[in-house]
């Protein structure tokens, strides 16, 4: 059984639709990347998934239970994590403070607070800092340790490396592979490169549909699919 | 002028601006005595409109719900209070300090309380299904202000109703030539012991800081695992309760309300509050004061422009700074 997946998933916002068909499985472990195209909705897949949308028709299911109707909160607590586009940072709170906003019961186990401020350690030199005065990279590592403040099974991250210094992401991809050993990671990219050296599986969208599911590995070794699928915005 | 906006930060920024008004003011009067007498009744009523101002800008920061009803609260706190202090006005003429007190505590609990369970009630009949729908909620909420406001007056009357106070809080403390309100200094005392629980309710607690992550970005808050539209039932009964008790303490203030009460101090209160900046309770307070100060100062030095003063500095504060001098999210 696979840890998440979406079946004929159809969403609309407002009276559009936006996904028109998205069916795709991840299985336990690892990075799963999802690529496409600006505005082929990648992010509007994962909005459905966190219950942000409501999809109809069509199911998502989380280790094979039905969270399609759940309110997101509901999905949250089921061990789902989600660290979207905007990263969703409360500028007014220090960082720990949203930090500690992410643990269910209000304490943060110290253990996984070092381990977490080992993967950014400008976390640790910044915790007493309001969140709205931090580099842009910074947000980002911040954004990403709320979503592993805590153990959780799936993390969803949307285009985390975007307008950030390659140091950062390089940083940035070292910290997936190790969050990727205990949980899995299901991936938005635009950034080709950096996707491909995370990867294990991997599915593209276009303009709302699912148009390639496969290994990383195979897709990366055919220029050719990815010319097409991929076009010039990669 | 960069130079003096950085030494303005450092000095403590907008929170400077009562004290700059009072600095202006207290020139303009000339008198010492006489200002003394205004800033203290400035202060009084600021803290008064807080409290009825505090509850929409935290409901309006969490749920983006525009409540015009607000003010319903606000009469029937006041209404409600004058009816419990005239029932038990033999208690308030008494010379024992603790009927007095008793009298007083029993007004102010049965507005609260009335604040409580109306303020539930509103939530779940009448906002909940606007939700995410602006126009529909200024609809309703303005139709729920327009039946609160017959109620009143199908009750208590159109005439003028008289509000009694207790015997300790009448008169005023003379210092030189100097005198104070009492029930002045015990209004602006209780407003900031109520703002001084809200603030360490929202700072210093868990909930607090869920409520304050909420009013940033409430689905960020939801997708961390937290239902925001049951903490904002919570949110909703304790702002309606406030107003209720704003509006009980104004009526001790004015001695005499009516039923047009309601409308008058919405007005107020929606300056107030998008003076301060939407969601921050700190914001509320700082226009709260601004607003009650510059009322007093004006009243005082051009009572023509008394009523539109309050105009005047929210287009003067919204000019300068269009999200408010304190906006909850940045
Ligand atoms: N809130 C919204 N209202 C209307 N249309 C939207 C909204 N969000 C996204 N869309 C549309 O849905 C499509 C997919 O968007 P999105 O999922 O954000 O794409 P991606 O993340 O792949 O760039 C786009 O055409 C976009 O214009
Ligand atoms: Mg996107």
């Amino acid at each position: 059984m696979s840890l998440l997946s979406l079946n004929n998933v159809k969403t609309n916002i407002d009276q559009y639709a936006v996904l028109h068909d998205v069916s795709f499985e991840v299985a336990e472990g690892g990075v799963f990347v999802l690529l496409g195209r600006n505005g082929a909705g990648k992010t509007t897949t994962l909005r459905s998934i966190m219950g942000l949308w409501k999809p109809s028709p069509g199911s998502i299911a989380f280790r094979g239970q039905d969270i399609t109707g759940l309110h997101t909160a509901d999905i949250a607590r089921l061990g789902i994590a989600y660290v979207p586009e905007n990263m969703g940072i409360f500028g007014t709170l220090t960082v720990d403070e949203n930090l500690v906003l992410a643990t269910a019961k209000g304490k943060i186990d110290s253990t996984r607070l070092k381990w977490v401020h080992g993967l950014f350690p400008a976390l640790e030199k910044f915790r007493d800092k309001q969140a709205w005065s931090l580099s842009g990279g910074q947000k980002q590592m911040l954004s990403v340790a709320r979503a592993i403040i805590e153990p959780r099974e799936l993390i969803l991250i949307d285009e985390p490396t975007k307008g950030l210094a390659p140091s950062i992401v390089e940083a940035m991809g070292e910290a997936f592979r190790e969050i990727a050993e205990n949980s899995t990671i299901l991936l938005v990219e635009q950034n080709f490169n950096f996707a491909r050296k995370l990867g294990r599986d991997m599915a593209v969208i276009d303009d709302g549909k699912v148009v390639h599911a496969g290994t990383m590995a195979e897709f990366a070794a055919n220029q050719e699919l990815q010319d097409k699928l991929l076009g010039l915005s990669m | 002028m960069e130079q003096v906006s950085k030494t303005f930060e450092k000095l403590g920024g907008v929170n400077l601006l009562p004290i700059i008004l009072g600095a202006v003011a207290f020139v303009l009067i000339g008198a010492p005595s006489s200002w003394v007498t205004l800033t203290v009744a400035g202060l009084a009523m600021g803290m008064m409109v807080f409290l009825m101002a505090s509850g929409l800008s935290l409901v309006f920061g969490l749920m983006d719900v525009l409540n015009f009803g607000h003010s319903a609260f606000v009469s029937f706190g006041a209404f409600i209070a004058a009816t419990v202090l005239g029932g038990l006005s033999g208690w308030l003429a008494s010379d024992s300090i603790a009927l007095n007190a008793a009298a007083l505590v029993a007004a102010y609990s049965a507005a609260i309380l009335f604040g409580l369970v109306a303020g539930w009630f509103f939530e779940t009949v009448i906002i909940r299904p606007v939700y995410r729908d602006h126009l529909r909620q200024i609809l309703i909420t303005m139709g729920a202000m327009i039946v609160a406001e017959q109620t009143i007056l199908a009750f208590w009357g159109g005439t003028p109703y008289s509000v009694p106070r207790p015997h300790f809080l009448e008169g005023s403390w003379i210092i030189g030539d100097v005198s104070i309100e009492i029930y002045r200094g015990f209004a602006f005392l209780l407003g900031l012991a109520a703002f001084i629980g809200l603030y360490v309710l929202l700072n210093r607690t868990r909930i607090g800081l869920l409520i304050r992550a909420g009013v940033e970005d409430r689905e960020m808050v939801e997708s961390l695992g937290f239902r925001v539209d049951r903490m904002f039932i919570g949110v909703f009964m304790l702002g309606s309760a406030l107003a209720a008790l704003g509006g009980a303490m104004w009526a001790g203030y004015e001695t005499l309300i009516t039923p047009a009460l309601g409308a008058e101090m919405m007005i107020i209160v929606f300056i107030v509050v998008i003076i301060g900046g939407l969601g921050s309770i700190e914001g509320t307070l700082l226009g709260a004061l601004l607003v009650g100060l510059m009322s007093n100062y004006l009243g005082f030095l051009a009572p023509k422009m008394a009523l539109a003063s309050n105009m005047i500095l929210m287009v003067a504060i919204l000019l300068w700074r269009p999200n408010g001098l304190r906006p909850a999210v940045k």
